[in-house]
């Protein structure tokens, strides 16, 4: 069979394409590895994430479980982090915690990217009326300071896992209709863009194959950051009551529970916050690890 | 730079106005209806219904807001359900306790950062950069309240030399505000560092340095001069934010801030004083915000803004 040889040139700029592809994912990964301080975030998250996977394995302790008759036992050789108030003991819980906590923050940082994503596109893409709306809505949602737009959702929804999960997953949205928006307005000018637009392609799907993928990096890294300030804000609702509740081991909720022994137990409140801490310096060594690697341009984010 | 200022006062007012529509469906978007929510559970059906009445809860939402509004612009943000005080007053006599703290530890984490960030740029690759950026790191990742308690155990358990909670005299300042400036000295200091190294490249220090002026001279005289306007605009960002970050601190310390008068309220159910505080936070960092967009443009006279 005789093929043409405008297929024949498409095919090879196809699979052209596709090695380059395979050829810079690999030069990524090769500039992310030759970073020391991104290696030891990643490593730092992969741990916790297989020791909260392997917990059982790891511990013959119930995480819930309480025995009164071992409560406040300080570190030791059966306990290595000693038990809470209820006997329970304090690695075990922080193992299983790190399901909860790593999980809250993921599921948070998807909820801020699904809404955030497509609503920046759509502000940066089309501008005018749809983009005044958006912006505003997004500066309304940026003026509560920090914390305070979660603890003000969570103070109207209730406390709970689910309404957690939506308060932090709601905060980060603004940021990424922000960057997002940025990132698409740079590109809709570019050549390729109108290109596109030339040979009659939709506008659905210029967002989605041309302009989306080339906005990526600077959101893959805002993305790896906010996983950081969304396990730190949703410890902050468990610390203050108003998170996940008792007796679910969430990070936050264990400090909390640790704050009312500071003068008889302090490692009750020590070791939750050392673990918060870990998976939050993870996500922060990964994501500046992640900028340089993707683009050494977005140095300043 | 006349219509710049006019275009950011507008968004700002547009912005207020939608905080203002959100803090007043706050209550509305509560499970439950909210005169009952606000009665509590021991309200008989004649309180809740005296109390629809009372709040105006029967009226169309439109009406609703209109009364709110109304009323926020003579200063009345209702009663408080726990106190039956103006909630007014209840978050003006926090206010103070809350802006010090803010206040103080902004001062504390803009010399850190400002110190840190200079020596760290211009002894690039050195050991005390090195162990700056460490520490820069370290600060934005720790849990603020977790830092709190470990000061506390520090210095008021095992020393016992700070007191632990309440602010009486000038002692009981120095954990709160080293807890609540961790966080920002963090940012500061990574904002310097990179706005430092980024003025000592230009050509005009090279000259400065080319015509032999001594290195603090070109430092102070001409580096630090316009590294210093980006790092102005953090802090002012940064005042705000340690405003909402009061709220952890405060329930650390015991300190009787807006910020525990907000969780108070949240757990008491008392929901005219929480739109209160978020209201007042709110507006707060707006206006800051807008302030320090204009003292941006004010200090760079190269931008300019259409």
């Amino acid at each position: 069979m005789r093929t043409s040889i405008r297929e024949f040139t498409m095919l090879n700029l196809i699979s052209q394409a596709r090695l380059e592809r395979i050829q810079r994912g690999l030069d990524i990964w090769r500039r992310f590895l030759r970073r020391r301080s991104a290696v030891l975030g990643l490593a730092i998250l992969l741990t916790l994430i297989a020791s909260s996977i392997a917990a059982p394995l790891l511990t013959p302790h119930d995480p819930e479980r309480q025995k009164l008759s071992q409560s406040l036992i300080a570190p030791s050789q059966q306990f290595p982090l000693g038990t809470d108030y209820l006997g329970r003991d304090m690695f075990t819980r922080l193992l299983y915690g790190a399901r909860w906590s790593l999980a809250i923050g993921f599921l948070a940082v998807a909820l801020g990217l699904a809404v955030g994503v497509p609503l920046g596109a759509l502000s940066g893409y089309y501008g005018g009326w749809s983009d005044l709306i958006i912006q505003r809505l997004a500066d309304i949602l940026l003026s509560f300071p920090g914390f305070l737009l979660a603890l003000s959702l969570v103070a109207i929804l209730g406390v709970g896992l689910q309404n957690v999960i939506l308060s932090v997953g709601v905060s980060a949205i603004p940021s990424f209709i922000r960057l997002v928006r940025g990132s698409v307005l740079t590109i809709r000018h570019q050549m390729y863009i109108e290109a596109a637009h030339s040979v009659g392609v939709r506008d659905g799907r210029i967002i989605l194959l041309h302009v989306l993928p080339n906005a990526m990096a600077p959101v893959i890294v805002q993305a790896t950051l906010n996983l950081g300030t969304a396990i730190l804000v949703a410890a902050g609702l468990g610390f203050l009551g108003l998170g996940v509740q008792s007796p679910t081991p969430e990070w936050g909720a264990m400090l909390g529970e640790g704050r009312s022994y500071i003068f008889s137990a302090s490692y009750m409140a020590t070791f939750p916050g050392i673990a918060i801490f870990l998976a939050v310096l993870g996500f922060n060594l990964m994501g500046d690890g992640l900028r340089d690697a993707l683009d050494p341009r977005l140095r300043h984010l | 730079m006349l219509r710049y200022i006019q275009q950011r006062l507008v968004a700002a007012v547009i912005t207020l106005l939608g905080i203002t529509i959100i803090v007043f469906l706050m209550l509305h978007m509560l499970p439950g209806d909210p005169a009952r929510v606000i009665a509590g559970l021991l309200a008989t059906e004649e309180d809740i219904i005296r109390l629809r009445k009372q709040l105006g809860l029967d009226q169309p939402l439109i009406v609703q807001y209109g009364h709110f509004f109304g009323n926020l612009l003579r200063g009345d943000l209702g009663i408080s359900a726990r106190t039956s005080q103006p909630v007014l007053g209840e978050v003006m006599a926090r206010l103070p306790a809350t802006m010090e703290l803010a206040m103080i530890s902004t001062a504390i984490a803009s010399f850190f950062g400002i110190v840190g960030g200079v020596i760290a740029a211009t002894r690039r690759n050195s050991f005390i950069d090195y162990l700056t950026s460490i520490l820069t790191l370290f600060g934005a990742s720790m849990p603020v309240y977790w830092l709190g308690l470990m000061l506390i155990i520090l210095f008021a358990v095992q020393w016992q030399v700070l007191p632990a909670a309440g602010n009486e005299g000038p002692l009981s300042f120095i954990l709160p505000s080293l807890t609540l400036a961790a966080f920002s000295v963090a940012l500061i200091t990574r904002m310097t560092r990179s706005s430092m190294l980024e003025v000592l490249g230009q050509d005009y220090v090279r000259t400065a340095r080319a015509k032999g002026l001594q290195e603090r001279g070109v430092l102070f005289r001409h580096a630090l001069k316009n590294a210093f306007i980006p790092v102005i605009t953090v802090i002012g960002l940064q005042f705000g934010t340690l405003l909402g970050g009061a709220v952890l601190t405060e329930s650390v310390f015991g300190w009787p801030g807006l910020g525990l008068l907000l969780l108070d309220s949240i757990s008491a159910r008392d929901y005219p004083v929480v739109q209160g505080v978020v209201l007042v936070f709110s507006t707060t960092f707006i206006l800051l915000n807008v302030w320090v967009d204009i003292l941006y443009a004010y200090l760079d006279p190269r931008i300019h803004y259409a």
